[in-house]
């Protein structure tokens, strides 16, 4: 019997410990936001917050999980007032949408450890973070907001 | 075994919440319940005037445009507007674009306004493949006139409560009111009378305005905006339902090749494993039918995958086995070399680059792509009482369902097929072959819901590829430098082969991608396309042909330009000739788009006006820091017009960074500038990837690449600084042109001519790779 925390709330998985952390939260926890790209942990569409690290749930076996307290975007901020949230708003920043909860997991990271981020600290810490529809620039100006508190 | 509230179940599965996050299936049910405007729909398919004459535009499509306010608007007692959008969401805006046009005609609130996605039907809504840059060019129109008849409708019934004329009341802002007394009517107050008035012909119409228009032209925030951003946006990889089965299937290695055997007994012994089961390949021609394989049937994803990696399958390769994309590359380069099947033939291309004073030619290859959209191909079916349902993330809801109720034997009226958003498309969801899996597989298990996924190995060796190409381009120079002859011979396998397996030649469609429309002002112009062989499914890429073509000729002009010690943008605007509908002048048809010429001519001084304001807006000519460089390069494609200039900046080591792109953009119209400055800005991004480092290679028939982690897309670092796309103002008196595809082709050739000024390198094959280094 695995424990552990899923935004905020206790949760106990008995089964395979070796299934990624993904398939867990997509497939019997209904938490879907969190998305499949690929599988290896090269693009960042599963990104989560293991205690408050940026982790590719894709790769992160359940076991490894065990006792820890994740965040999905579900999480984030209840009403989705998270300052990133906003700022994806008002850039209108997604295009498909379907990597833009791994990019705010990730940026959300970013900015919880550095909250000035210059755009070399934003293209290192967003680099696995893959967007086919290709956002980038906005992604790079919702993160400045963000940080700026625009 | 949903455990939390998060439940997706709850959410109309597939149907995804408009924008303020209303349950389709709740909403529908409401709208019905209370009785508002439904009317009864007209429909009008095209007629025997129309299928005598020729068809252009969207009555060329199938099931064209319908004439049914009814089939897309309806409005509640509480004065909610819905909107059906009838066209797939996958990042290009249309689930925000289309409301909104409607939304203007109709004078509604854009607050009270929700957006539901239709199933697809085209005799109910009109055709629905998302592709080829359409759906505003197509439903514009439609679209403005359902809305203002609904408006009509609803001032008529507010005039006779007053018993006063039509003409005395005016549609403002989701009222009804009366202009000299001031009265008023909600909207949510006329509904249920409006929807009892016959609906007015459309030349009955009182369409607004430009000045008039309150939301065509702005730039509305996503109607999804908010759901994307808190993760509750429902994709195809995201339908759930009580008992559902996950499913992945192992397809053979090789395009065309077979199961001999296989051994599930490892695979049966997996936990949560169900059912294995064989699917049959589709024998040539592919079309939209599944490769065939193995699937494994498990209570979860993860068995599923870990149950087809415990499956041992002998496979028969079958007939393309030795497809290598190295040999292929010498053959394709060999036709090249040689006379063609000529597709056009201005004055005498042959006799004047034997007289010409210099002789310039070049060739460049472009290889196999995958359109690798960030959600792979899913879909869910369940069968029950005898009734196909079906939640996939498709750009053609409506062949999903030809194709399944055809492969289920049943009924057409018996399958549903719900469109989900979209997580990216880009041509692959055109084809509904993984759809069709999952209805197999859901019948396999009893009707049972299947949800069948693609991996990203799956997604990037079984696709639908965008075609392999060489192209060589010969051209002779007089004295002072101008062009005399010009002769272009493009070779690669057609899209026509998964539907014709021995087409050998591009179809008109792929040649009038910026081939034979090349619009320069060069008296002797020959075209001519060389034969290729398909060995593997080839599919619509975003922008298709145009990408080979566009970047050989933009690339080819830059190198005239160079020989002759002209400047590039200069030589470019010489080719381009003075502003005039280009002749083309040896060519019988030009598909042009599936449009009409008389709408969308060729318009070489739409082409200048995009190459000089880019110049302009970029600062073409300005001084730049060593290593740096500018290329230009401009092409018309779905109608619109495009130049794009690069900033790059080369290093020691051949490391390249990109400081500053400028797109110029004249799509006709403008109906929402954020969606359109979006596309573009997508579309440099996508014309990076493809520049600098995707590529889709075959050794003994199979696919090299598998993840993303050897098929290489652009990465935030490799991301222009900045992108500044320059819209060109609204002309209303122009048709609307295409916006999702155009962007693509001109960035690649402006990076490599921008490559070359910064570097002295000319760049002919793709991608660069390493060709900078050392």
């Amino acid at each position: 019997m695995i424990k552990l925390s899923i935004n905020g709330q206790e949760k106990q998985f008995d089964g395979d410990g070796e299934m990624p952390l993904l398939w867990y939260l997509r497939d019997q926890l209904g938490l879907t936001g969190t998305k499949f790209g690929c599988g290896i942990a090269a693009c960042g569409a599963c990104t989560v917050h293991l205690d408050g690290e940026a982790v590719r749930s894709c790769q992160t076996p359940i076991s490894a999980a065990e006792g820890s307290a994740v965040t999905t975007i579900e999480g984030l901020d209840p009403e989705g007032n998270h300052p990133l949230q906003k700022a994806w708003r008002a850039n209108n920043v997604p295009q498909c949408g379907y990597c833009q909860a791994g990019q705010i997991m990730q940026a959300a990271a970013l900015l919880k450890q550095t909250p000035n981020p210059s755009d070399e600290d934003i293209d290192s810490a967003m680099w696995g973070n893959i967007c086919r529809c290709g956002t980038y620039v906005r992604i790079r100006a919702a993160i400045r907001d963000a940080a700026n508190g625009v | 075994m949903p455990l939390d509230q998060n439940s997706p179940h709850d959410e109309s599965l597939g149907a995804s919440p408009g924008v303020s996050n209303v349950s389709r299936r709740g909403l529908l049910k409401g709208i019905v319940a209370v009785g508002g405007l439904v009317l009864a729909a007209r429909i009008l398919p095209p007629g025997p005037s129309v299928a005598q004459t020729a068809a252009y535009g969207a009555a060329a499509m199938p099931h064209g445009t319908v004439n049914a306010p009814s089939a897309f608007i309806s409005i509640g007692k509480d004065g909610i507007v819905t909107i059906v959008c009838h066209r797939s969401e996958m990042g290009q805006g249309v689930r925000t674009g289309m409301p909104q046009i409607v939304a203007d005609e109709l004078e509604a609130d854009w607050n009270k306004v929700r957006v539901v996605n239709a199933t697809g039907d085209e005799e109910k809504y009109g055709n629905q493949d998302t592709d080829g840059s359409r759906s505003t060019r197509h439903f514009m129109k439609p679209m403005r006139e359902a809305g203002a008849a609904a408006r009509s409708m609803l001032e008529m019934t507010a005039a006779k409560r007053w018993g006063v004329e039509p003409g005395e009341v005016e549609a403002r802002n989701h009222e009804i009111v009366h202009k000299a007394s001031g009265r008023k009517f909600g909207y949510g107050e006329l509904a249920e009378e409006a929807a009892s008035l016959e609906v007015p012909a459309n030349d009955e119409l009182r369409l607004k305005t430009p000045d008039q228009f309150r939301y065509i032209g702005k730039g509305l925030p996503l109607a999804d905006g908010f759901d994307i951003s808190v993760g509750k946006a429902k994709y195809g990889f995201d339908t759930w339902m009580e008992g559902m089965k996950y499913a992945v299937v192992a397809r053979p290695p090789v395009f065309g090749g077979k199961v001999v055997s296989v051994d599930d007994s490892e695979a049966l012994k997996i936990p949560g494993v169900e059912k294995i089961v064989r699917i049959e390949g589709t024998p040539a021609p592919a079309k939209f039918q599944p490769l065939g394989g193995v699937a494994v049937i498990a209570s979860n994803t993860w068995a599923a995958m870990k149950g087809r990696d415990a499956l041992k399958i002998t496979w028969d390769d079958g007939p393309h086995k030795s497809y290598d994309s190295e040999a292929f590359r010498q053959q394709m380069l060999e036709t090249a070399r040689k006379p063609a099947k000529v597709v056009r033939d201005d004055g005498d291309a042959e006799t004047e680059l034997g007289k010409a004073a210099k002789k310039i030619e070049a060739e460049y290859y472009l290889p196999h792509l995958a359109q690798a959209p960030m959600e792979p191909p899913a879909a869910t079916t369940r069968i029950v009482d005898g009734k196909c349902e079906v939640w996939s993330c498709v750009q053609a809801p409506q062949v999903t369902r030809t194709d399944i109720a055809e492969k289920l034997g049943m009924k057409l009226e018996d399958v549903t097929v719900h469109v989900t958003l979209l997580g990216g498309g880009f041509g692959r969801k055109s084809k509904p072959d993984f759809a069709i899996e999952s209805a197999i597989l859901s019948k396999e298990m009893g009707g049972a819901p299947v949800k069948l996924l693609w991996t990203r190995e799956d997604d990037i060796r079984h696709g639908y590829y965008h075609t392999v190409s060489a192209e060589r381009i010969d051209a002779g120079l007089d004295a002072n430098g101008k062009v005399t002859a010009w002769r272009h011979r493009s070779v690669a396998p057609t899209i026509t082969s998964i539907f014709m397996p021995d087409t050998k030649h591009q179809g008109a469609f792929e040649l009038g991608m910026g081939l034979v429309d090349v619009p320069f002002d060069i008296p002797n112009l020959r075209c001519e396309n060389g034969e290729a062989e398909a060995h593997a499914r080839i599919g619509w890429f975003r922008s298709v042909s145009n990408i080979p073509h566009a970047f050989a000729i933009q690339s080819f002009v830059a190198e005239l330009a160079a020989a002759a010690g002209k400047d590039q943008k200069d030589f470019l605007l010489e080719l381009l000739g003075p502003p005039r509908v280009a002749e083309l002048k040896s060519l019988d048809t030009l598909w042009n788009y599936g449009e009409s010429t008389k709408v969308y001519p060729v318009d070489v001084g739409r082409l200048r006006h995009v190459v000089e304001l880019v110049a302009d807006k970029a600062g073409w000519g300005r001084q730049v820091p060593k290593g740096h460089g500018l290329g230009i390069a401009a092409h018309r494609s779905f109608v619109t017009y495009v130049a794009t200039v690069v900033e790059t900046a080369v290093a020691e080591d051949g490391t390249l960074t990109i400081p500053r792109v400028d797109v110029a953009i004249d799509c006709g119209n403008v109906v929402n500038p954020e969606r359109i400055r979006a596309q573009v800005e997508g579309a440099c991004i996508m014309g990076l990837s493809l520049a600098l480092s995707s590529e889709i290679s075959f050794k003994d028939g199979r696919v090299v690449q598998g993840n993303y982690d050897d098929y290489l897309v652009a990465r935030i670092d490799q991301a222009p600084r900045e992108i500044n796309v320059h819209i060109v103002p609204s002309n209303w008196d122009l048709a609307p042109g295409g916006v999702g595809e155009p962007g693509v082709p001109p960035f690649a050739p402006a990076l490599t001519n921008a490559i070359f000024a910064a570097t002295g390198k000319r760049i002919r094959t793709l991608p660069i790779g390493d060709q900078l280094k050392a």
